[in-house]
């Protein structure tokens, strides 16, 4: 990445002119190259396994199943052609989109409601709520699975005893989407919670005393003061939620690995069947690289609004 | 009562605003327990629905009578079994292998690379801050295809040291931005004496930051254990042999046999697989949670 040690620009304070010019630039270079060398792992991992991978990825999409013949953009059409491909987008943004959406929402009123409660309480009932989070995912969506289950399951069992009949959960397409987002959001609301705990925090109270001296209710508090005050926290979380959630693999890999009839495979879990299982490495490495543009997309746009209103802030 | 506050209200009005505004508190206070136990027990759904499997005989499961959500006979022979089942052993002793070297090769990486970008600098420093952050947006399902062929030239398919080797991507990123938030707001002048009364730089980064800045190593450990120890898709691709396994997919591929589903004993293990995360945040939550939201409003 950084090509070098040539150039120490900018690395001291500019102020103390003068007297041993020569020395402070060996300073300075000494300085620099220490620097260098102390980032030197990290540039080395990073080019090496995310670098290096993301170019190839690039390369090895463009081969034939066998890698042998160059063959272009085909692998791209072909996915782009095929129904299960189209069904994968269509369910990778259902699932993404409802699931944030949701997480978020659940996250604010949760945040909220904690810190309506004294300060001293806090730390036990977020110590609870953050449980799901806690657990590996991998590990609570097997439980989840076994609650699921059509036969015995507990889900059922609650269901039958209402008099309700059993439902096919995860046997049934539109279901089974349900399922999945249910899982995503159980694990991820409490992410959210913690984020938003500490910017409504973070809300200076003379705000919310001006607010209510100017005669706002609740209602215009949230959307006037709170929000406001709250939108680069809300966006930094709804992107990591986004991208974490989009390239999302346990969850449905576990859960249904892709079926009933494909209707719930994500990109990850595609790329992991076709790739992987039936090692057709170039087509599972375009399936994976579809995200890119998607997830680069939603980072670049999140990331120029806090900036902006950053220097907004700042100015 | 609402005379008795009616006629107060019209004797002193300022008492009876006060009573007023102290019982609507006390009601949001109220509603606000009463909500976040709703929530509460609804997220601890899977959690109690775990441990009462895993209490169960294989008997009692498949009998499939009474209620599922309570133990008739509880038993610990799930746990037994496990603790006394080798390959469960052999995937227990694989995490921990893989995620103590994992914590502790991230950790020195971005330590280093920390104290470099947040005081030293270099010509791309800049751009390399940006870089690592980016970084962290990557997934790891974005990449796990090519790495597949990387991991395969170097030999190690069906190696839990290509773990090893894979994990620190995911964590080095986001705790080097943690660290680099930590070290940022050390001031500058506790360095600067420590340079003119002769130290190095490995020394002021050993001797002040880090005790200094020990809230945010914590933190950073955390993730980087979180992910080393629940990361499932890695090992799940790369490893197929129970030698090899470590938890997350040890517990799948081997309790998982065919149709039959020993779901006791999964449950179970799901259980004593999760202990050492529940145990860390048990005591280490705070320092978590504080660096975790300290990175996400620094970005």
């Amino acid at each position: 990445m950084a090509s070098g040690t040539s150039i120490p620009i900018g690395v001291m304070t500019a102020g103390r002119t003068g007297v041993q010019r020569g020395s402070m630039r060996r300073f300075a270079q000494r300085r620099s190259t220490i620097a260098f060398l102390l980032c030197l792992p990290l540039i080395l991992l990073i080019a090496t396994f995310v670098v290096y991978p993301a170019i190839y990825a690039i390369y090895l999409s463009m081969l034939n199943k066998k890698m042998t013949t160059f063959v272009g953009l085909g692998n791209f059409a072909f996915l782009l052609r095929r129904h299960t491909f189209q069904l994968v987008i269509f369910q990778s943004c259902l699932f993404a989109i409802t699931s944030v959406v949701l997480k978020a929402i659940i996250g604010f009123i949760l945040a909220h409601l904690m810190h309506n409660i004294p300060g001293k309480n806090q730390r036990i009932w977020r110590g609870l709520l953050l449980v799901p989070w806690v657990i590996p995912l991998a590990l609570s969506t097997l439980t989840w699975w076994w609650m699921f289950d059509p036969s015995y399951s507990a889900f059922n069992w609650v269901l039958n005893r209402f008099g309700i009949a059993s439902v096919p959960w995860l046997g049934v397409g539109w279901i089974a989407r349900f399922c999945t987002i249910t899982v995503n959001v159980w694990y991820g609301t409490p992410f959210f919670m913690i984020m938003y705990l500490a910017a409504l925090k973070s809300v200076p109270d003379q705000l919310y005393e001006a607010a209510a001296i100017d005669g706002a209710n609740a209602v215009q508090k949230l959307f006037f003061v709170t929000l406001p005050m709250m939108r680069n926290i809300i966006a930094i979380t709804v992107l990591f939620s986004l991208i974490v959630t989009f390239a999302d693999f346990d969850i449905v890999r576990i859960l249904t690995a892709g079926g009933p009839q494909d209707m719930t495979h994500v990109f990850a879990t595609y790329a992991f069947q076709v790739g992987i299982q039936s090692g057709d490495i170039p087509l599972g490495a375009a399936d994976s690289l579809f995200m890119f543009p998607i997830l680069a997309f939603a980072a670049f746009f999140v990331l120029r609004g806090v900036t902006q209103r950053t220097k907004e802030i700042a100015a | 009562m609402s005379t008795s506050v009616a006629t107060a209200g019209r004797r002193a009005p300022t008492t009876a605003h006060k009573h007023s505004l102290h019982r609507s508190r006390m009601w949001a206070l109220w509603g606000s327990y009463i909500a976040l136990g709703v929530f509460v027990i609804m997220f601890l759904i899977p959690p109690f629905y775990t441990l009462m499997t895993s209490l169960k005989s294989s008997a009692e499961i498949s009998a499939q009578t009474g209620s599922p959500w309570i133990v008739h006979h509880p038993t610990l022979a799930n746990f037994w079994y496990l603790i006394t089942y080798p390959n469960f052993q052999r995937y227990y002793l694989n995490s921990i292998i893989v995620t103590v070297l994992t914590v502790a090769v991230s950790m020195v990486i971005s330590v280093l690379a920390a104290f470099s970008l947040s005081r030293m600098g270099f010509w791309g420093s800049q751009t390399l801050s940006t870089g690592v952050f980016l970084t962290y947006l990557v997934p790891s399902s974005l990449l796990f295809i090519p790495l597949f062929q990387i991991v395969g030239w170097l030999g190690l398919i069906n190696n839990f040291w290509c773990l090893v080797l894979l994990y620190p991507t995911l964590a080095v990123p986001f705790c080097t931005w943690i660290m680099i938030g930590y070290f940022s707001s050390i001031p500058k002048e506790l360095d600067e004496a420590a340079l003119i009364d002769g130290a190095g730089y490995l020394q002021i980064l050993w001797k002040i930051f880090i005790p200094v800045a020990m809230p945010g190593i914590i933190a950073a450990t955390i993730f980087a254990f979180t992910v080393a120890w629940g990361q499932f898709l890695y090992p799940l691709a790369y490893l197929y042999t129970s030698n090899q396994m470590v938890l997350t997919v040890g517990i799948i591929s081997d309790l998982i046999r065919g149709d039959v589903f020993q779901w006791g004993k999964i449950m179970a293990a799901c259980l004593l697989a999760s202990l050492p995360p529940i145990l860390i945040y048990a005591f280490l939550m705070d320092y978590y949670v504080a660096g975790l939201t300290a990175g996400a409003t620094k970005g």
